[in-house]
């Protein structure tokens, strides 16, 4: 007994080598669960912000922070609630990265953050709910990935700009596919388009022949789907395709992923689609930044994570305390101009410029531009498959 | 009117795909209600179980790959699979050995077994996204088509066209095939006899010599295999992925209690019966009725009973009903 205590001990001392002098950042993705194959990388990518940080030696005169992982689980909201009420007593993280999917993000925002006065940035909760926040949701609540209502007009727009007049819809059944096709609709019918049929798929679900045998009845020049890449999306497009039903796609930002072409071979030809992206050296230094650490750089919502990690500790060097109103203060002031630009890489400088008082506008990983009430503006790529590789056609 | 192609229609979106989902639902049925019926209780690990199956299968053909070992116009995975099935029955085995057997010997009640293998599919879950992690894989090999859609078309320049997959067709052969196999088993085979009479009633079989330990042995054995078998060709039709395999538990199950739990037959019967009634209930049939209908007189509505994300709703609504009216499932399995 006396060995077995000994060596978890042991154990406990590698694995979590945050001491009680560090300043903790909750981690709180779905780690297990509908988007388990995204989180790692997403992760990764926060904790590579805060080693950057911590290997300045410049935050607030030395301090050191440490990551907090929880488990979102992306679907199961008591779930979440719980982990995040974990982080915030137990580990008493001065904010939290997280969460990921917009329905647990929701729920630990109205049942933990707001309650608590904890600071929340999201990397990756998308639903245009966020948009309408007033109060002190609105006060703690951030996101570095912009809302799909936007996205959602983009969309409709390229669509019609490629010359096609009707399409069907399919689009995951939760608050993200909701949001998004709902704005799409819209845009699409307000722009002179027809949308046959506008139907939900469920992820993880056995068999999709019977969503696309609806969507083949109902017809449409294209099959617009908005789902995820390693989830129901795949399996509509590929149910599609091979029953005949559908030749080319449309796709969201979540069906952007190489995996769908080792899935469906030379069938997504001529697809387009969007996904957040920006131009420009931030994504590439963040591209350099992931391959030398060895993480996956360009799988989805990295550098999103990235910068919602960073953002939040050059808050807290902006508002000089590590604190969770010095987050929630300081965000706005420093993911806006004016100031000093600041890429990924060079967090030490922003470190360095906020501790001087100077002002700095962190671009970062997604060239960061904060809009009321706290979300990214929002740039989008749109893309076309053309033999077997995207292609960026534009941005918008 | 051009009942060709409403044939045709209805072949390529209703018949075809719900016959292959049937057969994998039946397939994963049939190792639920063998276990509910020899050792009474329903193991829900069955669907992690055949996760593990699959992913043991799916190295071992990497493995081939790697050393250039194919099949032709077959999947590879095929050559792997009894591979796959030796270490699923290995696991269930050894998970017998050290978890159920403890709560066999003391004769506990049926719910404390589930709870029992609730935790088995837990470390399962676990096990199977450590090896292999969470993410899709695809790992079918081969031609991908007998029949395409879009060359079908383009032969016989009708407005419809049939696909068939290879692994659908491959889906409902090996489903046949393991079907009559456990039959015979079950009927013709003095250790099958030994198991329904087991399952019948296990204290008169007890007294009339049947040895239990080889009766579960053997059970867990068919079991695994099943389980490995379903998860195979399910990855080579759909792909696999860890969770979906742990959500097919609900159609599995709503299939085994629909076609009588306990009862083979109605396990094979309750999957077609489910793949069947949520296809054809939450399919659009206005493709089908169009070619039907005379001209000018094409439906302008969808014609859909219930939006396909009704489908689980479908399965469900149908067990309710069957355990309303006819509580042993149809085919006189045992009461829950």
């Amino acid at each position: 007994m006396k060995k077995l205590l000994l060596a978890s001990a042991a154990t406990a001392l590698v694995t979590s080598p945050a001491t009680a002098d560090d300043v903790k950042i909750g981690i709180l993705l779905g780690f297990t669960g509908p988007i388990e194959s995204l989180t790692p990388h997403m992760a990764e990518s926060a904790e590579l912000a805060i080693a950057e940080v911590n290997e300045s030696g410049l935050f607030l005169d030395g301090q050191t922070i440490a990551g907090e992982r929880a488990d979102s689980t992306c679907i199961d909201n008591s779930a979440a609630t719980a982990a995040a009420e974990r982080l915030v007593t137990s580990d008493n993280v001065v904010g939290i990265m997280g969460a990921d999917c917009s329905g647990v993000t929701m729920a630990v925002l109205q049942n933990v953050a707001v309650p608590n006065g904890v600071p929340m940035i999201s990397p990756s909760a998308t639903s245009p709910a966020f948009s309408e926040l007033e109060g002190d949701a609105a006060h703690w609540f951030f996101r570095t990935s912009p809302s799909d209502a936007r996205q959602g007009e983009i969309l409709a727009q390229i669509l019609l700009d490629h010359g096609y007049e009707t399409t069907a819809v399919s689009y995951t059944n939760n608050d993200y596919g909701q949001g998004f096709a709902d704005s799409f609709v819209a845009s699409f019918e307000e722009l002179g388009g027809t949308v046959t049929l506008s139907a939900p798929h469920d992820d993880g679900e056995a068999d999709f022949s019977s969503e696309v045998g609806a969507l083949a009845s109902a017809g449409g020049e294209i099959l617009t789907v908005l789902g995820y890449a390693d989830e129901g999306g795949a399996g509509i497009i590929q149910t599609a395709w091979e029953s005949g039903a559908f030749d080319v796609f449309a796709m969201g930002d979540g069906m952007f992923s190489r995996g769908l072409f080792e899935l469906t071979g030379n069938r997504l030809e001529g697809t387009i689609g969007t996904v957040p992206g920006a131009e420009g050296d931030g994504p590439e230094l963040f591209l350099e930044l992931t391959e030398a650490a060895g993480v996956m750089g360009d799988s989805s919502f990295t550098g999103e994570s990235y910068d919602a990690a960073a953002l939040m500790m050059l808050a807290m060097q902006a508002g000089g305390e590590a604190t969770r109103d010095a987050i929630a203060d300081n965000v706005m002031s420093i993911a806006n101009a004016p100031g000093e630009e600041i890429l990924p890489g060079e967090l030490a400088r922003g470190l360095e410029i906020l501790a001087d008082g100077g002002e700095i506008h962190y671009t970062g990983a997604t060239n960061v531009d904060f809009i009321e009430p706290g979300e990214a503006a929002g740039v989008y790529r749109e893309y076309r498959v053309e033999d077997g590789e995207f292609v960026t056609l534009n941005f918008r | 009117m051009d009942p060709l192609n409403a044939l045709l229609a209805l072949t390529n979106f209703v018949l075809i795909p719900g016959i292959a989902y049937g057969s994998q639902l039946a397939l994963g049925a049939l190792g639920v209600t063998l276990i509910y019926g020899i050792l009474r209780f329903a193991n829900i690990a069955h669907g992690d179980v055949m996760a593990f199956g699959t992913m043991w299968t799916i190295l071992g053909t990497w493995l081939l790959k790697s050393w250039g070992v194919s099949l032709g116009f077959l999947p590879t995975a095929l050559l792997v699979l009894p591979f796959g099935i030796v270490m699923t029955v290995l696991y269930l085995l050894a998970a017998d050995k050290l978890v159920f057997s403890f709560y066999r010997k003391q004769r506990v009640r049926p719910v404390t077994l589930v709870m029992a293998s609730l935790g088995v599919m837990f470390v399962t879950n676990g096990l199977v996204r450590l090896i292999i992690g969470p993410g899709s894989q695809y790992f079918e090999d081969g031609e991908r088509f007998i029949i395409n859609v879009r060359e079908f078309m383009a032969t016989t320049g009708l407005e419809e066209g049939v696909g068939l997959r290879t692994a659908q067709a491959l889906t409902i052969a090996v489903a046949l095939i393991v079907m009559v196999a456990l039959f015979w088993f079950l009927n013709r085979t003095r250790t099958g006899k030994s198991m329904r009479a087991y399952s019948d009633n296990e204290d008169l079989a007890l007294l009339s010599g049947i040895n239990p330990d080889r009766v579960v042995m053997v059970t867990w054995i068919l079991a695994g295999g099943l389980a490995a078998i379903a998860g195979v060709l399910f990855g080579l039709d759909k792909g696999f992925r860890p969770f979906t395999y742990f959500q097919m538990l609900l159609p599995i199950f709503a299939a085994a209690i629909v076609g009588g739990l306990g009862n083979p037959m109605g396990a094979i019967a309750g999957g077609y019966i489910i793949a069947l009634s949520e296809m054809s209930i939450t399919y659009a049939w206005r493709r089908v009725v169009a070619h039907l209908a005379p001209e000018g007189w094409e439906p302008n509505n969808l014609l859909q009973v219930l939006s396909s994300d009704y489908n689980l709703a479908v399965s469900f609504a149908i067990m309710v009903l069957v355990l309303i009216f006819r509580p042993t499932g149809i085919f006189r399995g045992k009461t829950i």
